[in-house]
């Protein structure tokens, strides 16, 4: 196998993009890429985009002709291909690519991810949000996805005493970090009071608990080391990309205070890796609900399972506590473009690794990225390592 | 929509699924295939007796278009008794809802495809205590 | 053995709207109403509740009260005038949702509030003429009424589900006849969201004429007089007219008053006589005698005189139709219009 580098990043802003269609948003994010990497363009072999609904967002399939398309790259008739997992469709493309060079197959290809979900108003967005769940079977009920997560977050309060306030910590936590991030689509600090003053969404998921249905779109070129080295100084390498699955319906799952498919690829990724979870340094994970991040604390093997709420409560997840997560501001204030999340996480991280964050900068060798398809049927783990 | 629904109104109107007389384990939505047992799978259907405990539950105010009217509404799991857990709307006040509260089904409409469209009805479970019609009352 | 009822279930949903509460919109003296009507307050519908599965309920207390194998049902005859569909059967609904595979007899009566006594007689003929082992006959409404309308403080919802065949009958039909004539008292025509009365016509031409005509004849025809009976049903829509038929035929209060159920429930129409019939055979004993008389407008009676059998003595009768109809709980008026869809939505 080969060693796959990150040579190039690219990221449009996240949030209400009103002015901007779909394609210019794609286009953004894959010129900051190439620029970042210092390529032409023509050197890409092959492309792999995340998207999770451009059918129902946008009535256009076939996106990853059209990426190719307006991104320059069907002159040289290379390969495009759009992967889809729900909101882990982003991680999806980037494990693609990753697998492309990895096995040899390619020297240098690119992964976007990106959305455009404000075409279509929010009640289409909850339903087609709902069809990364089980359509007949809990969609059908109307368990919509924050439905499902309060059902896991119940539980988790019901059998480890976790509280809406630990939650609202999260939220914190993630909008503060926001505040940060220039591309970020919330830049404002809230309170726990805020949270838990603001509107119920599925009890006992308040609306500050959720993040944010964005545009957005991200892009990242992988290289092999020989490849990686001709262009940058500080590649910053996937030493693992793992992926795994579990039952789509909740109900159809063993234990639902934890996503199976988290901890199985995490297992995996971290013996690939040849480390543990006391060696990440950095961390962006998928917080599409607060309760997925602190389930998520417990799954990544960072605390046991059932004292995730201890690490919020500690401050060890913030900014400066010595395992910083989702220094980008996480899904809930960085935003969360659905299918670019994945690639915007591994964006984030490498940002983070070379030292190039900003004011958000944590100081990090070894990162870790999260994503997850609905609610958890799908995850994608990737460690990264400055070179 | 209409022969998606119509394909699974035996297992929507009643609680039929299935079971695997290899390994014992029951399923609902019934399958025809026991991850369990794979190959070896011998499944069977099963009407389940419509009888469980609420294991959580959640209360819904940002809903679909089709259950606007029904806000807020419960969803909840429900280990039934003599099979699977089930995903499921809960017909009470939201203030009667609690974990581990005894529940049974009852044949409700679920949502319509607007006024000159097709009813889509199915199972929800109400709460034993107020259900009318159980044997307990 | 003679045809006859093997089973009944019942159900009620659950809200309750009062008398005082429908009053104090329409600027009318609830007391006047409540004298003039007898009734006091009335089931409403939940907003996913409606005729099927108010039928669906009351079939599977049927059917799980009788132990019968829903595959030996060989008819489903719903009486309605509220089918959730004007085209499109609730029978079938039924039958399917209590899984009596498809070989079985189906089909939606309507004729306003009589439409599941119908179903009975249709159901008995078939059993007795050996079509079929087990019918089951439901009536059931969610009755509509415009705002305003006097209607509106007793139209209500409910219904009653009966399983009738010749094996293990509880309650035996001795006898049942039909009056009917043309009477248009009570109507609504096609694609009307609300019912048109004639008023005061409703009365003497319409429910007393034919509700004692059908009731006398029946008693002639079989020899009994009003004595005979431990119990007496008459349709009910309202508290004044089943008292005063009863009163016309020579029934005392006592012979009415277990089967008057319109006061706490209001007028559940197709379900209106035949839950007040269930709530008979819920305390009827072997060796009773009860008259069955139903009135649907347009118009027409159903008499029905049945004999219950010492079966009825190990049959399961709890919950009980008083102990539903006691269980109710209140909603207001602006509750009451959006769960009966009474208000104009956008989109």
């Amino acid at each position: 196998m080969e060693r796959v580098a990150i040579i190039g990043v690219g990221q449009s802003k996240f949030g209400e993009l009103w002015d901007k269609g779909f394609r210019e948003i794609v286009l953004r994010a894959g010129i900051d890429a190439l620029e970042d990497a210092g390529l032409e363009g023509k050197e890409i072999e092959a492309m792999y985009v995340g998207n999770m609904s451009g059918g129902r967002y946008l009535a256009q399939e076939h996106i990853a002709a059209l990426i190719a398309d307006y991104s320059g790259l069907s002159e040289m008739g290379i390969p495009s291909t759009r992967v889809e997992g729900a909101d882990a469709s982003g991680g999806l493309a980037l494990r693609q690519a990753y697998l492309s060079v990895a096995s040899g197959l390619h020297d240098v290809v690119i992964a976007a991810g990106a959305e455009k979900v404000t075409d279509v108003g929010s009640e289409m967005t909850t339903d087609i949000m709902a069809s990364s769940a089980d359509r007949e079977w809990e969609g059908f009920v109307g368990a919509t996805i924050p439905a499902l997560y309060a059902l896991m977050a119940r539980m988790h309060f019901t059998r480890y005493g976790t509280t809406p306030e630990d939650l609202a910590l999260i939220s914190v936590k993630n909008h503060k970090n926001g505040v940060l991030n220039p591309k970020a689509q919330f830049r404002r600090e809230i309170s726990v009071d805020d949270v838990l003053n603001s509107p119920f969404v599925a009890e006992p998921l308040r609306l500050l608990d959720c993040a944010p249905l964005s545009d957005g779109a991200a892009a990242i070129i992988l290289a092999n080391e020989r490849v990686a080295k001709e262009y940058t100084d500080s590649p910053v390498y996937i030493k693992a990309c793992t992926q795994a699955s579990d039952y789509l319906a909740l109900q159809n799952r063993e234990d639902i205070t934890t996503m199976r498919a988290v901890r199985i690829a995490a297992v995996m990724a971290y013996g690939q890796a040849g480390l543990t979870p006391e060696d990440i340094d950095v961390v962006e994970l998928h917080d599409s609900f607060t309760i997925a991040e602190l389930i998520a604390y417990e799954d990544l093997g960072f605390v046991e399972k059932g004292r995730g709420a201890e690490l919020i409560r500690e401050g060890i997840t913030s900014l400066k506590g010595s395992l910083p997560t989702n220094p980008s501001g996480g899904l809930k204030a960085c935003g969360h473009a659905i299918g670019a999340t994945g690639i915007r996480q591994a964006v984030e991280i490498t940002y983070q690794l070379r030292g190039k964050a900003g004011k958000r900068q944590v100081e990090a060798e070894t990162g870790l990225s999260l994503n997850i398809g609905g609610t958890g049927a799908t995850a994608v783990v990737t460690i990264y390592e400055i070179g | 929509m209409i022969p998606r629904f119509w394909r699974k109104i035996k297992y929507r109107y009643d609680i039929v699924g299935s079971v695997c007389e290899n390994c014992g384990s029951k399923f609902y939505p019934p399958r025809n295939f026991c991850p369990i047992c794979r190959r070896r799978s011998k499944i069977k259907e099963q009407r389940f007796n419509g009888r469980g405990k609420v294991l959580s539950y959640t209360i819904v105010h940002d809903t679909p278009d089709e259950f606007k009217l029904n806000k807020p509404y419960i969803v909840a799991l429900i280990e039934l008794d003599d099979g699977p857990i089930i995903t499921s709307q809960v017909v009470c006040n939201p203030e009667e809802i609690e974990v581990g509260m005894r529940v049974v089904k009852t044949f409700r409409k679920y949502f319509e495809d607007g006024e000159d469209g097709v009813i889509y009805y199915g199972t929800k479970f109400v709460p034993e205590k107020i259900a009318t019609n159980a044997k307990n009352f | 053995m003679r045809a006859g009822i093997v089973s009944y279930g019942t159900y009620i949903p659950r809200f309750r709207l009062s008398v005082e509460e429908i009053a104090k919109v329409w600027g009318e003296n609830p007391d006047n109403v409540k004298a003039g009507l007898g009734v006091y307050e009335k089931s409403v519908p939940d907003l996913d509740e409606d005729t099927a599965t108010i039928s669906v309920e009351a079939a599977r207390e049927a059917i799980e009260r009788g132990e019968i194998n829903p595959e030996r049902i060989g008819a489903i005859f719903v009486g309605s005038e509220s089918h959730p569909y004007v085209v499109k059967p609730t029978a079938t609904i039924v039958g399917d949702a209590i899984g009596c595979g498809n070989r079985f007899h189906a089909g939606d009566f309507e004729f306003a509030c009589k439409a599941g006594t119908a179903g009975i007689q249709a159901c008995m003929g078939m059993v007795k003429s050996g079509m079929i082992e087990f019918g089951l006959a439901i009536g059931a409404d969610t009755s509509q009424s415009a705002p305003g309308d006097p209607l509106e403080y007793s139209a209500s919802a409910g219904g009653a589900a009966f399983v009738v065949g010749k094996k293990r009958v509880i309650a035996e039909i001795e006898e049942t006849l039909s009056f009917t004539s043309d009477t248009p008292d009570f109507w609504r025509r096609e694609g009307q969201p609300y019912p048109s009365h004639g008023g005061r016509f409703t009365g003497i031409p319409a429910y007393f004429r034919h509700v004692t005509s059908a009731a006398t004849q029946i008693m002639e025809k079989t020899g009994y007089k009003p004595s005979d009976f431990n119990y007496a049903v008459f349709h009910q829509p309202n508290g004044k007219f089943p008292v005063r038929a009863a009163r016309i035929l020579g029934f005392t209060k006592e012979q009415i008053a277990q089967g008057l159920v319109v006061g706490y429930i209001g007028n559940t129409y197709s379900g209106s006589s035949v839950i007040g019939f269930s709530a008979v055979l819920d305390i009827a004993k072997p060796g009773d005698k009860i008259l069955l008389v139903s009135f649907g407008s347009g118009a027409g009676s159903d008499a029905f005189i049945f004999n219950v059998t010492d079966l009825i003595e190990n049959y399961p009768r709890v919950p009980a139709v008083w102990d539903k109809i006691n269980s109710g709980i209140t909603v207001d008026y602006g509750t009451y219009l959006k769960l009966r869809k009474k208000i104009r939505l956008k989109g």
